[in-house]
C-alpha cells in the first residue's frame, strides 16, 4: 500500500485519482491518499517531521514548488531514475519541470502549476495596458477622473508579495541567487526597478489603501466591488466571477454608465467588462516572467516501496487526473496536450494567456535556504509603500545572503 | 501521599531549629529516609525537566538545520551571538516586555477588584464567582479565534464599530492592543482567584478595629489589606509575569507575528519550525529559558522577604 500525502485543498480530487490508480495497478499496489493540513507552512512541517523521524509509512508527497532544492538537499526525496523521468519529462510544459529539477536532477513529477496574467476592466482602459508604467499611468488618471482606480496585487507580508518581487524582477533581467548559492539580487539595476515598481503601485494616487494587507482573494473581492480597474492574480478570479454566490461574486455588483459601483440595478455587471491580457511588463517590448507556483509530486526516501511509488506517480499525474484536477480543483495542468483540450478550453477562457504566462515563467530561487530567503524577503518588501528602493537594495543582499547561509535568524 | 507527609515532618523541625546547632542522632536518620522517600519524585522530575532542557541546550551548541543534515557540528556559542546580535531578537524583546508589563498591571488592578467584589458579595456568592471564572476555563486559543474574527473587518461585531475601512489588526499599536486585550480578558480571573486567596488571610477584626480608629476604605485598602496579602500578591504578580513574558497562543491566531507583533516564543517557534534550524531556535529557547529565570529571581529579590518558602518569622 502507497500513502499519496497531498495539500487538504482539492483532496478528493487526488483521492480520486489515487483510486484510479489502484484500479489500473490490478491489485499489484494500492495508493491512499492521505490529507495534509490547509496552510504551505503546516504542510511542509509536517512531511519535515515525518521524514527526518523515518516513517516508513510516507510513500508520495505532494509537495509545494518552492520545496524541490530544499527537499533534495536534506535527502527527503528521491531523485528520478533516468527512465521515468524521461517518461515524465514527456509532454510537459518545461517551466513546470523545471521547478522539479535540483542540480540538473528530476526530483519530482510536475502534478499541477498556476500563473498570474492581467485581469482588468475593458470600460475603464480600453486598451489593457502593455507596462507596469503604463497601468500606474493609467490608475492615477483614473483617480483623478473619480473613477475605480485601485491595482490589486499580493502585498501583505507572506510568500504572495515575494511572488510579486520574483516576477517583476526576473521581468527586469534580475534573479534572487543562483542555484549554487551566490546573491545575484544586487547585480544590475532589476531590484531598483522592481522595488520603484512595487513602492509606486502602493503610493500612486489612486491605489488601494489597504495593499499592504492585500491577497489573492482580496485582488478578487476589490475587483468584484466595482473598486479595482486591474488586478494580477491567479486564474480561479475568472472562475469565480462566474459563480453565483455564496461561492463566487455572481458577476460582481452593478456598475453605472461611468463605470462607477452602483447599489441599484443598472442592468450591467463588472463580468461585461471583465477581461483579461498578458502580465504586465517592465521594460516595454520585453515579456514579463511570471513566477509560477503549483504542486509536484515526490518520492519519499523513507518509503518501503519505491519501485511501485515511481510507477504510481506516473498514473497520478497522467491526462486523467491532470483534467480532472484542471476542472474540478481550479489548478491548470503541466501537460501541454490538455491546453488543447476542448473542456478544458471551455472552461479556462483565457487559457492562451495562461499558456503564454506559463511558456515565459520565471521559477523563484532554487535553494534549499528558499523559506528562510522568502521569510526575509517578506518582511523586508512589506509595507510597500515604504519601500526605498535606493536603500533597500543592499540590505536585501545582505538579509538574502545570510538567509542562503542559514545564518542568523528569521523574523 | 507518603512521601508529601514525610516531607513536610521532615522539613518542618528543621526549619524550627535553623541556626542552632547539632542535630540529633533521630533527625538525622529521619532526614535521610525524608530524602529517600523524595527520591522517586525527584528522578521522575529530573528524567522529563532535565533531559529535555539538558537537550535544548546541546542543541543550542551546535550548527543544526534539518535543511543541511551534513553540516552538522559543534558550534561554541555561535548561535548566542547570532541572536543577541539580531535585530529581529530584540525587537521581538521588547515586543515582549512591553505586553508583558501592561497586561500584567491591567490584570493587577481588575483581578484585585474582582477578588473584592467576590470577597464582599453576600447574595449569589457561588454565581459570581462561576460567571468571573468563565474566561479562564475557555481554551485560549478557542477564546484568541473569536476575539480574530470580532476584530476582522466585515465579519466582526468589534470591527464594525471602527471607522470604514479601518483593519485593526494589521496596525501594530492596534494589533497589540487587541492581544494584550485577548490576555487581560483571559487571565484576570487567574489573577483574581490568587488574590481572593490572600484576603481570606486579611482578619475581619483588624478592618473593623481600623474603621473604628477612623481609617477610610483607601486606607484600609493601601495600609491594611495590601500589605497583609503580599505574599498572595507576590504569588500572583510572578506567576502571571512569567506566563506572559511566554505569550505565544494569542499572537500565533491573532497576528502569527506579522506587522512587528511577534514575542519572542514566536520567534523560537518560527526559527524551529519555518526555518528548521534547530541550533539557533534552540538557542532562542534558551536564552527565554534564562529571561524568566532572571524575572522570577528579580520579583524574589524585590519582594524580599515575603517569598512563599522563605522564613516566615521575618516578616
Amino acid at each position: 500500500m502507497l500513502n499519496f500525502y497531498t495539500p487538504a485543498d482539492n483532496a478528493s480530487g487526488y483521492a480520486a485519482a489515487a483510486k484510479a490508480c489502484t484500479a489500473a495497478a490490478n491489485g499489484r499496489y494500492s495508493v491512499v491518499q492521505q490529507s495534509l493540513p490547509k496552510g504551505a507552512d503546516d504542510q511542509r512541517l509536517q512531511l519535515a517531521r515525518r521524514l527526518v523521524a523515518g516513517d516508513p509509512a510516507v510513500d508520495l508527497v505532494g509537495i509545494d514548488v518552492t520545496w524541490t532544492a530544499e527537499f533534495a538537499k536534506a535527502g527527503w526525496i528521491e531523485k528520478f531514475p533516468a527512465d521515468v523521468a524521461a517518461k515524465i519529462e514527456q509532454g510537459t510544459l518545461p517551466a513546470t519541470l523545471e521547478t522539479a529539477t535540483y542540480e540538473d536532477t528530476l526530483y519530482a513529477a510536475p502534478l499541477n502549476t498556476n500563473t498570474q496574467i492581467l485581469w482588468y476592466r475593458k470600460d475603464l482602459s480600453p486598451t489593457p495596458p502593455a507596462t507596469w508604467d503604463e497601468m500606474i499611468a493609467a490608475s492615477e488618471k483614473l483617480a483623478q477622473q473619480g473613477l475605480p482606480s485601485y491595482i490589486e496585487t499580493q502585498a501583505a507580508q507572506y510568500e504572495g508579495i515575494v511572488v510579486w518581487f520574483n516576477t517583476l524582477l526576473a521581468s527586469g533581467g534580475g534573479q534572487v541567487v543562483s542555484e549554487n548559492g551566490e546573491v545575484l539580487i544586487d547585480k544590475g539595476d532589476a531590484a531598483r526597478k522592481a522595488l520603484s515598481i512595487m513602492q509606486r503601485t502602493a503610493t500612486a494616487p489612486g491605489a488601494d489603501p489597504s495593499l499592504s494587507v492585500a491577497k489573492e482573494n482580496d485582488g478578487r473581492l476589490a475587483m468584484e466591488a466595482g473598486t479595482a480597474a486591474f488586478q494580477v492574480n491567479y486564474p480561479f478570479v475568472n472562475a469565480s466571477i462566474n459563480t453565483a454566490p455564496p461561492d463566487g461574486g455572481g458577476g460582481g455588483t452593478f456598475i453605472d454608465q461611468q463605470g462607477k459601483p452602483s447599489a441599484t440595478d443598472t442592468g450591467r455587471r463588472v463580468v461585461d467588462v471583465f477581461a483579461w491580457a498578458p502580465y504586465p511588463a517592465v521594460d516595454a517590448g520585453t515579456p514579463a516572467k511570471v513566477t509560477i507556483g503549483g504542486l509536484n509530486i515526490g518520492i519519499s526516501t523513507t518509503s518501503r516501496y519505491k519501485d511501485f511509488a515511481f510507477e504510481a506517480v506516473q498514473c497520478l499525474r497522467n491526462e486523467d487526473a491532470q483534467r480532472n484536477n484542471a476542472l474540478e480543483g481550479g489548478v491548470p495542468p503541466t501537460l501541454e496536450s490538455l491546453y488543447a483540450d476542448p473542456e478544458f478550453q471551455a472552461k479556462y477562457p483565457a487559457w492562451e494567456a495562461i499558456k503564454n504566462s506559463l511558456d515565459g515563467a520565471s521559477v523563484r530561487p532554487k535553494t534549499p535556504a528558499y523559506q528562510s530567503i522568502s521569510i526575509v524577503l517578506s518582511d523586508l518588501l512589506n509595507p510597500p509603500a515604504q519601500i526605498d528602493p535606493d536603500a533597500l537594495v543592499p540590505q536585501l543582499a545582505d538579509q538574502v545572503s545570510r538567509a542562503e547561509k542559514s545564518e542568523g535568524l528569521v523574523p | 501521599m507518603t512521601t508529601a507527609t514525610t516531607t513536610t515532618e521532615a522539613g518542618a523541625p528543621r526549619h524550627r531549629v535553623s541556626g542552632q546547632p547539632p542535630i540529633s542522632e533521630g533527625k538525622k536518620a529521619e532526614r535521610r529516609l525524608g530524602l529517600l522517600l523524595c527520591a522517586p519524585a525527584a528522578i521522575i522530575i529530573v528524567l522529563v525537566t532535565a533531559y529535555p532542557i539538558g537537550y535544548a541546550i546541546w542543541l543550542s551548541l551546535q550548527r543544526y538545520d534539518l535543511r543541511f543534515p551534513s553540516e552538522q557540528s559543534f558550534a561554541g556559542l555561535a548561535n548566542y551571538a547570532a541572536v543577541l546580535t539580531s535585530g529581529y531578537w530584540w525587537g521581538a524583546f521588547g515586543i515582549t516586555m512591553l505586553i508583558t508589563v501592561i497586561s500584567v498591571a491591567i490584570e493587577f488592578v481588575l483581578g484585585l477588584a474582582l477578588a473584592l467584589i467576590m470577597h464582599r458579595t453576600i447574595v449569589g456568592r457561588g454565581l459570581t464567582r462561576t460567571v468571573v471564572l468563565i474566561p479562564y476555563g475557555i481554551v485560549t486559543v478557542v477564546a484568541a479565534f473569536s476575539w480574530q474574527f470580532a476584530w476582522t473587518p466585515d465579519k466582526g461585531y468589534l470591527a464594525a464599530l471602527l471607522p470604514e475601512g479601518s483593519a485593526p489588526l494589521t496596525d501594530q499599536a492596534a494589533a497589540l492592543a487587541i492581544i494584550i486585550g485577548a490576555e487581560v480578558w483571559k487571565t484576570t480571573p487567574f489573577m483574581a482567584l490568587l488574590l481572593l486567596a490572600g484576603l481570606a488571610l486579611v482578619p475581619d477584626d483588624l478592618l473593623k478595629a481600623a474603621q473604628v480608629d477612623g481609617a477610610g476604605a483607601w486606607q484600609r485598602l493601601t495600609k491594611i489589606i495590601l500589605p497583609m496579602m503580599k505574599p498572595a500578591i507576590l504569588v500572583a504578580l510572578l506567576f502571571r509575569t512569567l506566563d506572559a513574558f511566554r505569550v505565544f497562543d494569542n499572537i500565533y491566531v491573532l497576528t502569527a507575528g506579522s506587522n512587528g507583533t511577534g514575542s519572542v516564543s514566536m520567534l523560537g517557534y518560527d526559527n524551529l519550525f519555518k526555518a528548521f534550524n534547530l541550533g539557533i531556535g534552540s538557542a532562542i529557547s534558551v536564552l527565554i529559558f534564562i529571561a524568566v529565570a532572571l524575572i522570577a529571581l528579580l520579583f524574589i529579590k524585590l519582594f524580599g522577604a515575603s517569598a512563599p518558602g522563605s522564613d516566615s518569622g521575618r516578616r
